[in-house]
Protein backbone atom coordinates (compact mmCIF):
# COMPACT_ATOMS: atom_id res chain seq x y z
CA UNK A 1 0.00 0.00 0.00
CA UNK A 2 1.04 3.51 -0.85
CA UNK A 3 2.84 5.27 2.36
CA UNK A 4 0.33 8.55 3.26
CA UNK A 5 2.64 11.17 2.19
CA UNK A 6 0.84 14.37 1.27
CA UNK A 7 3.15 14.46 -2.64
CA UNK A 8 3.34 11.73 -4.88
CA UNK A 9 6.75 10.86 -6.22
CA UNK A 10 5.72 10.89 -9.57
CA UNK A 11 2.85 12.69 -10.93
CA UNK A 12 0.72 12.22 -14.10
CA UNK A 13 -1.12 15.56 -15.25
CA UNK A 14 -3.66 15.40 -18.20
CA UNK A 15 -0.54 14.49 -20.12
CA UNK A 16 -0.86 13.40 -23.88
CA UNK A 17 1.83 12.90 -26.19
CA UNK A 18 1.52 12.40 -30.16
CA UNK A 19 3.82 11.81 -33.05
CA UNK A 20 3.00 12.39 -36.54
CA UNK A 21 -0.40 12.53 -36.16
CA UNK A 22 -0.43 9.32 -33.84
CA UNK A 23 -2.16 9.63 -30.44
CA UNK A 24 0.55 7.85 -28.10
CA UNK A 25 -0.80 9.00 -25.20
CA UNK A 26 -3.68 10.56 -24.43
CA UNK A 27 -5.36 12.12 -21.46
CA UNK A 28 -3.36 10.73 -18.92
CA UNK A 29 -3.12 11.41 -15.18
CA UNK A 30 -1.88 9.28 -12.78
CA UNK A 31 -0.76 9.80 -9.17
CA UNK A 32 2.89 6.97 -8.18
CA UNK A 33 3.29 6.94 -4.35
CA UNK A 34 7.06 6.81 -2.74
CA UNK A 35 8.39 3.29 -2.65
CA UNK A 36 5.40 1.62 -4.07
CA UNK A 37 6.16 -0.25 -7.38
CA UNK A 38 3.54 0.37 -9.50
CA UNK A 39 2.90 -1.93 -12.68
CA UNK A 40 2.16 -0.38 -16.54
CA UNK A 41 0.02 -3.48 -17.86
CA UNK A 42 -1.16 -3.60 -21.59
CA UNK A 43 -0.27 -4.95 -24.67
CA UNK A 44 1.89 -3.54 -26.77
CA UNK A 45 1.34 0.18 -28.52
CA UNK A 46 -0.63 0.67 -26.08
CA UNK A 47 1.51 3.23 -24.42
CA UNK A 48 3.87 2.01 -21.63
CA UNK A 49 6.93 2.11 -22.91
CA UNK A 50 6.07 5.95 -23.92
CA UNK A 51 4.81 6.50 -20.14
CA UNK A 52 8.27 5.22 -18.65
CA UNK A 53 10.42 7.89 -21.36
CA UNK A 54 8.08 10.34 -20.32
CA UNK A 55 9.50 10.18 -16.52
CA UNK A 56 13.03 10.27 -17.22
CA UNK A 57 12.37 12.59 -20.54
CA UNK A 58 13.44 10.48 -23.16
CA UNK A 59 10.00 12.36 -24.68
CA UNK A 60 8.87 14.84 -23.88
CA UNK A 61 4.61 15.48 -23.26
CA UNK A 62 2.84 17.48 -26.23
CA UNK A 63 0.31 18.73 -23.43
CA UNK A 64 0.25 18.42 -19.82
CA UNK A 65 2.82 18.32 -17.01
CA UNK A 66 4.80 15.70 -15.41
CA UNK A 67 5.90 16.28 -11.65
CA UNK A 68 8.75 14.66 -9.87
CA UNK A 69 8.56 15.07 -6.35
CA UNK A 70 5.94 17.98 -6.33
CA UNK A 71 8.41 19.81 -9.00
CA UNK A 72 7.20 20.72 -12.53
CA UNK A 73 9.86 18.20 -14.69
CA UNK A 74 10.34 21.53 -16.90
CA UNK A 75 12.02 22.99 -13.76
CA UNK A 76 14.76 20.28 -13.05
CA UNK A 77 17.70 20.05 -15.28
CA UNK A 78 17.27 17.32 -17.61
CA UNK A 79 20.89 15.51 -16.59
CA UNK A 80 20.25 15.70 -13.20
CA UNK A 81 16.92 14.10 -13.40
CA UNK A 82 17.93 11.66 -15.52
CA UNK A 83 20.90 10.96 -12.83
CA UNK A 84 18.50 10.54 -9.96
CA UNK A 85 16.36 8.08 -11.84
CA UNK A 86 17.62 4.50 -13.09
CA UNK A 87 16.62 3.15 -15.93
CA UNK A 88 16.54 -0.61 -16.86
CA UNK A 89 15.64 -2.07 -20.56
CA UNK A 90 15.00 -5.34 -22.10
CA UNK A 91 17.97 -5.14 -23.86
CA UNK A 92 19.76 -4.27 -21.03
CA UNK A 93 21.69 -1.73 -23.59
CA UNK A 94 25.14 -2.64 -21.41
CA UNK A 95 28.84 -0.78 -22.64
CA UNK A 96 30.51 -3.67 -25.04
CA UNK A 97 33.19 -1.82 -24.28
CA UNK A 98 33.65 -1.75 -20.65
CA UNK A 99 33.81 -4.38 -18.11
CA UNK A 100 31.02 -4.84 -15.80
CA UNK A 101 33.04 -2.84 -13.22
CA UNK A 102 32.89 -0.10 -15.48
CA UNK A 103 29.02 0.08 -16.37
CA UNK A 104 28.22 -0.12 -13.34
CA UNK A 105 30.76 2.13 -12.04
CA UNK A 106 30.16 5.44 -14.96
CA UNK A 107 27.94 7.47 -13.32
CA UNK A 108 29.12 7.79 -10.00
CA UNK A 109 32.23 8.11 -11.83
CA UNK A 110 30.81 10.56 -13.60
CA UNK A 111 29.31 12.19 -10.52
CA UNK A 112 32.90 12.39 -8.94
CA UNK A 113 33.23 9.76 -6.67
CA UNK A 114 36.71 8.44 -5.49
CA UNK A 115 37.90 5.18 -6.92
CA UNK A 116 37.49 3.29 -3.73
CA UNK A 117 34.17 4.32 -3.12
CA UNK A 118 33.39 3.00 -6.44
CA UNK A 119 34.94 -0.09 -6.28
CA UNK A 120 33.60 -0.89 -2.94
CA UNK A 121 29.91 0.18 -4.42
CA UNK A 122 30.12 -1.95 -7.56
CA UNK A 123 30.99 -4.99 -4.87
CA UNK A 124 28.35 -3.84 -2.67
CA UNK A 125 25.96 -3.56 -5.65
CA UNK A 126 26.86 -7.06 -7.74
CA UNK A 127 26.24 -8.59 -3.95
CA UNK A 128 22.84 -7.31 -3.75
CA UNK A 129 21.81 -8.64 -7.17
CA UNK A 130 23.04 -11.66 -6.62
CA UNK A 131 26.40 -11.68 -9.10
CA UNK A 132 29.97 -12.92 -8.11
CA UNK A 133 32.55 -9.78 -7.43
CA UNK A 134 34.70 -11.88 -9.60
CA UNK A 135 32.33 -10.92 -12.92
CA UNK A 136 33.62 -7.32 -12.12
CA UNK A 137 36.46 -8.09 -14.36
CA UNK A 138 34.44 -9.45 -17.44
CA UNK A 139 32.90 -7.86 -20.96
CA UNK A 140 29.14 -8.04 -21.18
CA UNK A 141 29.40 -10.39 -24.52
CA UNK A 142 31.16 -12.96 -21.87
CA UNK A 143 27.90 -13.09 -19.64
CA UNK A 144 24.94 -14.98 -19.87
CA UNK A 145 21.34 -13.43 -20.78
CA UNK A 146 20.06 -13.36 -17.20
CA UNK A 147 23.77 -11.97 -15.84
CA UNK A 148 23.68 -9.60 -18.03
CA UNK A 149 19.85 -8.39 -16.94
CA UNK A 150 21.05 -8.75 -13.28
CA UNK A 151 23.99 -6.57 -14.21
CA UNK A 152 21.73 -4.10 -15.97
CA UNK A 153 20.10 -3.33 -12.74
CA UNK A 154 23.38 -3.32 -10.94
CA UNK A 155 23.70 -0.38 -13.20
CA UNK A 156 20.94 1.50 -12.55
CA UNK A 157 21.09 1.30 -8.82
CA UNK A 158 24.85 2.39 -8.87
CA UNK A 159 24.01 6.27 -7.98
CA UNK A 160 21.35 4.92 -5.48
CA UNK A 161 18.29 6.71 -7.10
CA UNK A 162 15.34 7.06 -6.01
CA UNK A 163 13.22 5.66 -9.11
CA UNK A 164 13.73 2.85 -10.50
CA UNK A 165 12.08 3.08 -14.22
CA UNK A 166 11.50 -0.63 -15.80
CA UNK A 167 10.72 -1.06 -19.06
CA UNK A 168 10.15 -5.01 -19.40
CA UNK A 169 13.21 -6.41 -17.88
CA UNK A 170 12.98 -9.62 -17.98
CA UNK A 171 11.07 -10.38 -21.07
CA UNK A 172 13.87 -12.14 -22.69
CA UNK A 173 14.17 -14.28 -20.46
CA UNK A 174 13.97 -17.62 -20.04
CA UNK A 175 11.18 -18.80 -17.79
CA UNK A 176 13.32 -20.76 -15.04
CA UNK A 177 15.98 -17.28 -14.90
CA UNK A 178 13.03 -15.02 -15.06
CA UNK A 179 11.09 -16.89 -11.71
CA UNK A 180 14.59 -16.39 -10.55
CA UNK A 181 15.16 -12.59 -10.91
CA UNK A 182 11.26 -11.69 -10.41
CA UNK A 183 11.85 -13.17 -6.42
CA UNK A 184 15.32 -11.83 -6.37
CA UNK A 185 13.52 -8.41 -7.81
CA UNK A 186 10.83 -9.01 -4.67
CA UNK A 187 13.30 -9.22 -2.03
CA UNK A 188 15.55 -6.30 -3.31
CA UNK A 189 12.26 -4.16 -3.29
CA UNK A 190 11.55 -5.20 0.11
CA UNK A 191 15.28 -4.05 1.08
CA UNK A 192 15.70 -0.65 -1.08
CA UNK A 193 11.57 0.88 -1.16
CA UNK A 194 12.74 2.45 -4.07
CA UNK A 195 9.47 3.73 -6.72
CA UNK A 196 9.55 1.28 -9.31
CA UNK A 197 7.74 1.94 -12.33
CA UNK A 198 7.37 -1.55 -14.22
CA UNK A 199 6.21 -2.02 -17.69
CA UNK A 200 5.03 -5.42 -18.45
CA UNK A 201 2.52 -7.45 -20.51
CA UNK A 202 2.82 -10.39 -18.54
CA UNK A 203 -0.25 -10.87 -16.38
CA UNK A 204 1.46 -13.17 -14.51
CA UNK A 205 4.48 -11.19 -13.80
CA UNK A 206 1.95 -7.81 -12.77
CA UNK A 207 0.18 -9.40 -10.15
CA UNK A 208 3.38 -10.91 -8.80
CA UNK A 209 5.54 -7.46 -8.70
CA UNK A 210 2.82 -4.91 -8.44
CA UNK A 211 1.41 -3.06 -5.59
CA UNK A 212 -0.85 -1.77 -8.27
CA UNK A 213 -1.44 -2.47 -11.70
CA UNK A 214 -1.98 0.48 -14.55
CA UNK A 215 -4.02 -1.40 -17.01
CA UNK A 216 -3.25 0.67 -20.21
CA UNK A 217 -5.15 0.34 -23.95
CA UNK A 218 -5.22 2.52 -26.94
CA UNK A 219 -3.36 5.90 -25.75
CA UNK A 220 -5.30 5.63 -22.38
CA UNK A 221 -5.50 4.53 -18.94
CA UNK A 222 -8.26 1.86 -18.40
CA UNK A 223 -7.91 1.38 -14.05
CA UNK A 224 -5.66 1.22 -11.26
CA UNK A 225 -5.84 -1.69 -9.30
CA UNK A 226 -4.26 -3.93 -6.62
CA UNK A 227 -3.41 -6.85 -7.70
CA UNK A 228 -6.43 -8.61 -5.96
CA UNK A 229 -8.94 -6.09 -6.94
CA UNK A 230 -7.55 -7.19 -10.69
CA UNK A 231 -8.84 -10.58 -10.24
CA UNK A 232 -11.70 -10.13 -9.16
CA UNK A 233 -12.79 -6.26 -11.33
CA UNK A 234 -15.71 -6.34 -13.44
CA UNK A 235 -14.25 -4.09 -15.66
CA UNK A 236 -13.91 -5.08 -18.91
CA UNK A 237 -10.33 -4.93 -20.27
CA UNK A 238 -9.22 -6.48 -16.84
CA UNK A 239 -11.05 -8.98 -17.03
CA UNK A 240 -10.06 -10.03 -20.62
CA UNK A 241 -6.70 -9.91 -19.68
CA UNK A 242 -7.88 -12.29 -16.44
CA UNK A 243 -9.46 -14.62 -18.94
CA UNK A 244 -6.97 -14.45 -21.81
CA UNK A 245 -4.35 -15.18 -18.95
CA UNK A 246 -6.19 -17.65 -17.83
CA UNK A 247 -7.73 -19.74 -20.43
CA UNK A 248 -4.46 -19.78 -22.14
CA UNK A 249 -2.90 -22.03 -19.27
CA UNK A 250 -6.04 -24.46 -18.78
CA UNK A 251 -5.50 -24.81 -22.91
CA UNK A 252 -1.41 -25.24 -22.43
CA UNK A 253 -2.47 -27.96 -19.65
CA UNK A 254 -4.85 -29.24 -21.91
CA UNK A 255 -2.48 -30.05 -24.67
CA UNK A 256 -2.53 -33.95 -25.45
CA UNK A 257 -5.60 -34.91 -23.67
CA UNK A 258 -7.67 -34.00 -25.95
CA UNK B 1 68.13 -5.79 -61.36
CA UNK B 2 68.64 -2.65 -63.79
CA UNK B 3 65.70 -0.92 -61.82
CA UNK B 4 67.40 -1.52 -58.32
CA UNK B 5 71.05 -0.09 -59.10
CA UNK B 6 69.23 2.98 -61.10
CA UNK B 7 67.60 3.37 -57.44
CA UNK B 8 70.94 2.50 -55.92
CA UNK B 9 72.60 5.36 -58.08
CA UNK B 10 69.73 8.18 -57.43
CA UNK B 11 69.64 7.13 -53.68
CA UNK B 12 69.30 10.53 -52.06
CA UNK B 13 66.65 11.30 -54.61
CA UNK B 14 64.58 8.51 -54.09
CA UNK B 15 64.45 9.21 -50.59
CA UNK B 16 63.81 13.03 -50.75
CA UNK B 17 61.16 12.29 -53.41
CA UNK B 18 59.40 9.25 -51.08
CA UNK B 19 59.82 11.84 -48.23
CA UNK B 20 58.20 14.61 -50.13
CA UNK B 21 55.34 11.88 -50.98
CA UNK B 22 55.07 10.81 -47.68
CA UNK B 23 54.42 14.91 -46.73
CA UNK B 24 51.93 15.77 -49.58
CA UNK B 25 49.91 12.39 -48.09
CA UNK B 26 50.53 12.76 -44.36
CA UNK B 27 49.12 16.28 -44.08
CA UNK B 28 46.29 15.52 -46.52
CA UNK B 29 45.14 12.42 -44.41
CA UNK B 30 45.44 14.52 -41.20
CA UNK B 31 43.13 17.67 -42.73
CA UNK B 32 40.91 15.39 -43.84
CA UNK B 33 40.69 14.29 -40.68
CA UNK B 34 40.34 16.91 -38.71
CA UNK B 35 37.31 17.99 -41.06
CA UNK B 36 35.65 14.51 -41.73
CA UNK B 37 35.42 13.23 -38.58
CA UNK B 38 33.50 16.23 -37.06
CA UNK B 39 31.23 16.02 -40.24
CA UNK B 40 30.72 12.57 -40.05
CA UNK B 41 29.90 12.96 -36.38
CA UNK B 42 27.59 15.88 -36.95
CA UNK B 43 25.43 13.73 -39.97
CA UNK B 44 24.71 10.98 -37.84
CA UNK B 45 23.30 13.40 -35.15
CA UNK B 46 21.45 15.53 -37.48
CA UNK B 47 20.43 12.62 -39.63
CA UNK B 48 19.00 15.85 -42.13
CA UNK B 49 22.36 16.76 -42.94
CA UNK B 50 23.60 13.56 -44.36
CA UNK B 51 22.22 13.43 -47.71
CA UNK B 52 23.66 16.67 -48.95
CA UNK B 53 27.20 16.52 -47.20
CA UNK B 54 27.66 13.04 -48.36
CA UNK B 55 26.48 13.86 -52.12
CA UNK B 56 28.99 16.91 -51.87
CA UNK B 57 32.03 14.39 -51.36
CA UNK B 58 30.70 11.98 -53.80
CA UNK B 59 30.38 14.31 -56.36
CA UNK B 60 34.24 15.59 -55.33
CA UNK B 61 35.30 12.21 -55.67
CA UNK B 62 33.78 11.92 -59.74
CA UNK B 63 36.20 14.85 -60.61
CA UNK B 64 39.24 13.47 -62.15
CA UNK B 65 42.57 13.62 -60.61
CA UNK B 66 44.38 16.03 -63.27
CA UNK B 67 41.10 18.16 -63.61
CA UNK B 68 40.86 19.29 -60.41
CA UNK B 69 44.66 20.03 -59.71
CA UNK B 70 43.89 22.01 -63.31
CA UNK B 71 41.16 23.48 -61.43
CA UNK B 72 42.80 25.01 -58.73
CA UNK B 73 45.84 26.29 -60.42
CA UNK B 74 44.61 29.63 -61.21
CA UNK B 75 43.36 30.50 -56.94
CA UNK B 76 45.38 32.76 -55.82
CA UNK B 77 46.97 31.71 -52.61
CA UNK B 78 46.52 28.61 -53.49
CA UNK B 79 48.00 28.15 -56.87
CA UNK B 80 50.89 30.33 -55.99
CA UNK B 81 52.72 26.69 -54.54
CA UNK B 82 52.00 23.62 -56.09
CA UNK B 83 52.43 21.49 -53.24
CA UNK B 84 49.37 23.34 -50.90
CA UNK B 85 47.70 22.61 -53.87
CA UNK B 86 48.04 18.97 -54.15
CA UNK B 87 47.18 19.05 -50.47
CA UNK B 88 44.26 20.78 -50.68
CA UNK B 89 43.09 18.10 -53.83
CA UNK B 90 44.64 15.00 -51.63
CA UNK B 91 42.20 16.63 -48.46
CA UNK B 92 38.91 16.82 -50.88
CA UNK B 93 39.65 13.33 -52.23
CA UNK B 94 40.11 11.66 -49.00
CA UNK B 95 37.35 12.91 -47.23
CA UNK B 96 34.57 10.69 -48.86
CA UNK B 97 35.54 7.17 -46.91
CA UNK B 98 36.36 9.18 -43.89
CA UNK B 99 33.30 10.91 -43.69
CA UNK B 100 31.19 7.85 -44.54
CA UNK B 101 32.56 5.55 -42.19
CA UNK B 102 32.76 7.81 -39.58
CA UNK B 103 28.86 8.40 -40.20
CA UNK B 104 27.99 4.66 -40.89
CA UNK B 105 30.49 3.93 -37.16
CA UNK B 106 28.50 5.88 -35.30
CA UNK B 107 24.89 4.84 -36.77
CA UNK B 108 25.87 1.54 -36.49
CA UNK B 109 25.94 1.42 -32.59
CA UNK B 110 23.46 -0.32 -30.79
CA UNK B 111 20.72 1.54 -30.58
CA UNK B 112 19.98 0.14 -26.86
CA UNK B 113 23.55 1.14 -25.53
CA UNK B 114 22.30 4.29 -26.98
CA UNK B 115 19.02 4.96 -25.19
CA UNK B 116 20.58 3.28 -21.64
CA UNK B 117 23.26 5.86 -21.87
CA UNK B 118 20.75 8.99 -22.14
CA UNK B 119 18.64 7.21 -19.71
CA UNK B 120 21.26 7.17 -17.41
CA UNK B 121 21.93 10.68 -17.75
CA UNK B 122 24.52 11.01 -19.96
CA UNK B 123 25.36 14.41 -21.46
CA UNK B 124 25.83 14.33 -25.48
CA UNK B 125 29.90 14.91 -25.13
CA UNK B 126 29.87 11.66 -22.40
CA UNK B 127 27.96 9.57 -24.67
CA UNK B 128 29.96 11.14 -27.77
CA UNK B 129 33.63 10.19 -26.11
CA UNK B 130 32.63 7.43 -24.26
CA UNK B 131 30.54 5.14 -25.91
CA UNK B 132 29.90 6.45 -29.70
CA UNK B 133 33.50 7.48 -30.58
CA UNK B 134 35.24 4.45 -29.05
CA UNK B 135 32.17 2.19 -30.26
CA UNK B 136 32.72 3.55 -33.83
CA UNK B 137 36.78 3.47 -33.91
CA UNK B 138 37.92 0.49 -36.36
CA UNK B 139 34.83 1.33 -38.44
CA UNK B 140 36.24 5.07 -38.82
CA UNK B 141 39.74 4.25 -39.23
CA UNK B 142 39.09 1.51 -42.05
CA UNK B 143 37.78 4.47 -43.51
CA UNK B 144 41.15 6.28 -42.91
CA UNK B 145 42.76 3.56 -44.18
CA UNK B 146 40.74 3.48 -47.99
CA UNK B 147 41.54 7.26 -47.82
CA UNK B 148 44.98 7.25 -46.94
CA UNK B 149 45.93 4.45 -49.92
CA UNK B 150 44.00 5.94 -52.34
CA UNK B 151 45.74 9.23 -51.71
CA UNK B 152 49.46 7.40 -52.21
CA UNK B 153 48.42 6.49 -55.68
CA UNK B 154 46.48 9.78 -56.49
CA UNK B 155 49.91 12.11 -54.79
CA UNK B 156 51.89 10.31 -57.76
CA UNK B 157 49.78 13.00 -60.28
CA UNK B 158 50.46 15.85 -58.26
CA UNK B 159 53.98 15.82 -59.87
CA UNK B 160 51.95 17.05 -62.99
CA UNK B 161 51.64 20.30 -61.34
CA UNK B 162 55.03 20.23 -59.84
CA UNK B 163 54.43 19.48 -56.58
CA UNK B 164 56.93 17.06 -56.31
CA UNK B 165 56.49 13.25 -55.25
CA UNK B 166 57.06 9.88 -56.24
CA UNK B 167 55.33 11.23 -59.62
CA UNK B 168 58.59 12.74 -60.73
CA UNK B 169 60.38 9.38 -61.38
CA UNK B 170 57.11 8.16 -63.11
CA UNK B 171 56.63 11.44 -65.32
CA UNK B 172 60.27 11.64 -66.29
CA UNK B 173 60.01 7.87 -67.21
CA UNK B 174 57.50 8.60 -69.27
CA UNK B 175 59.05 11.33 -71.35
CA UNK B 176 62.74 9.47 -71.17
CA UNK B 177 60.93 6.33 -71.97
CA UNK B 178 62.85 4.83 -69.75
CA UNK B 179 61.16 1.50 -67.80
CA UNK B 180 63.86 2.08 -65.04
CA UNK B 181 62.82 5.76 -64.17
CA UNK B 182 59.41 4.74 -63.82
CA UNK B 183 59.82 1.88 -61.84
CA UNK B 184 61.73 4.11 -59.37
CA UNK B 185 58.57 6.36 -58.97
CA UNK B 186 55.54 3.09 -59.61
CA UNK B 187 57.87 0.53 -56.66
CA UNK B 188 58.68 3.01 -53.90
CA UNK B 189 54.57 4.18 -54.03
CA UNK B 190 53.45 0.53 -53.92
CA UNK B 191 55.75 0.09 -51.21
CA UNK B 192 53.73 2.91 -49.57
CA UNK B 193 50.32 1.94 -50.22
CA UNK B 194 51.44 -1.29 -48.70
CA UNK B 195 52.82 -0.09 -45.63
CA UNK B 196 49.93 2.67 -44.66
CA UNK B 197 47.32 -0.26 -45.34
CA UNK B 198 48.98 -2.57 -42.79
CA UNK B 199 50.01 0.15 -40.84
CA UNK B 200 46.33 1.68 -40.15
CA UNK B 201 44.90 -1.70 -40.11
CA UNK B 202 47.37 -2.91 -37.29
CA UNK B 203 45.90 0.21 -35.48
CA UNK B 204 42.33 -0.59 -36.48
CA UNK B 205 42.69 -4.23 -34.44
CA UNK B 206 44.73 -2.64 -31.68
CA UNK B 207 41.56 -0.13 -30.96
CA UNK B 208 38.61 -2.60 -32.06
CA UNK B 209 36.44 -2.40 -28.64
CA UNK B 210 36.25 -5.86 -27.14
Amino acid sequence: MPPHTSTPKIEFVDVSYHVAGTQVLSGFNLQIANGETLVLLGRSGSGKTTTLKLINRLVSPTSGEIRVDGKPQQQIDVIRLRRGIGYVIQEVGLFPHFTVARNVGLVPKIEGWSEDRIQARVQELLQLVGLEGTLASRYPHQLSGGQRQRVGVARALAANPEILLMDEPFGALDPLTRDEVQREFLSLQQQLHKTVVFVTHDLHEALRLGSRIALMEAARLVTVLSPHEFLKSTDPWASAYVRAFGAGLEAAADRGTR
Amino acid sequence: MKVLRFMLQNQTQVRDLTLEHLWLVGVSTILAMLIGIPLGILIAHRTRLNKPVLASANIIQTIPGLALFGFLLPVPWLGARADRLAILALTLYALLPIIRNTYEGIRGVDPAVIEAGKGMGLTESQLLYQVELPLAVSVILSGVRVAVVISVGLATIAAAIGAGGLGEFIYRGLSMVDNRVILSGAIPAALLALLADFGVGWLERRLQPK
